[in-house]
């Protein structure tokens, strides 16, 4: 990265990238710094975290009974 | 078999089955597909299962198969894959950059200590599964990939076949939508109001 600290734009630009923990660790430790002293991007960093832990749990749902019986008989023919 | 190795693979497979139905239901939208895809997945990772080198990347393992089973016949279907991959850019208004966080704080919300809090909370999960299930193909797989199965843009760039940059703006334009949708529904279902009863924010 560069050696002038990132600005509020730039932290906003690799957010997502942060999140996803796909930035190299100087560069998530810059954003983890400026992100603790900036109130503007933590709570914006704090929401985007808070959505994608909603999306995450849209892949969680009720396997119905007719499945867990299909996989049972499955297994048990392995 | 080893009956030890068939057990702990039972019970994986029933503590994750919810969480496999909940992928597979994201991905294919369909109850009935849903339940496909996962049995079939499974007696995948069963005939594969002495390739699974830890133990504890046994979700991660399971799951990047049912992904894979899951995009593999997706292309199947398509007469032209790469093409029919490809989401339609051009003239994509609605997929320009959008941010939810932004639109809450808008002056006339400001008046709530934490417009984004409070909306946040009373979104419904259905109204999250809603505006997922709403994306196009091409944008609702990079999301699922990576957000609920917790691929790497890496690894989802892998399983998809595509450089890893296609990836990343396929992301970045479906969690455009994705947030466009959750504001439209926001506004539609009043959420934005002071008094909506819907959820447990206001505090």
């Amino acid at each position: 990265m560069s050696e002038s600290p990132m600005t509020c734009e730039e932290i906003l630009e690799h957010l997502f990238a942060y999140l996803d923990r796909e930035l190299d660790s100087q560069t998530a430790a810059e954003i983890e710094r400026h992100l603790d002293g900036c109130r503007g991007c933590f709570s914006r960093a704090e929401f985007e975290r808070k959505l994608q832990a909603r999306v995450r749990a849209a892949g969680q749902s009720g396997a119905p009974e007719s499945l867990r019986a299909r996989l049972k008989y499955l297994m048990e023919r392995f | 078999v080893d009956v030890g190795i068939r057990q702990r693979f039972a019970v994986e497979i029933e503590r994750l089955a919810d969480r496999l139905f909940g992928t597979a239901l994201r991905l294919t939208r369909n109850r009935g597909d849903a339940e496909e895809l996962v049995a079939e997945a499974v007696a995948k990772a069963w005939a594969t299962c002495s390739e699974l080198r830890d133990p504890h990347r046994f979700e991660a393992w399971i799951q990047r198969i049912l992904a894979n089973t899951f995009v593999s016949a997706w292309r199947h279907r398509r007469a032209s894959p790469e093409i029919a991959l490809e989401p339609d850019e051009a003239g994509d208004q609605e997929s320009r950059p959008f941010s939810l966080f932004e639109r809450l704080h808008q002056p006339f919300l400001l008046w709530w200590s934490n417009p984004e809090e409070s909306v946040m909370a009373k979104l419904l999960g259905e109204d999250i599964e809603r505006a997922l299930d709403g994306l196009p193909d091409a944008y609702r797989i990079a999301v699922v990939l990576v957000d609920v199965q917790g691929h790497s843009y890496q690894e989802a760039a892998e399983l998809l076949g595509v450089p890893v940059g296609t990836v990343r703006s396929r992301l970045a334009r479906a969690r455009g939508l994705l947030q466009r949708a959750l504001w439209q529904h926001a506004r539609e279902a009043g959420l934005l109001d002071r008094d909506h009863q819907g959820g447990e924010a206001d505090e």
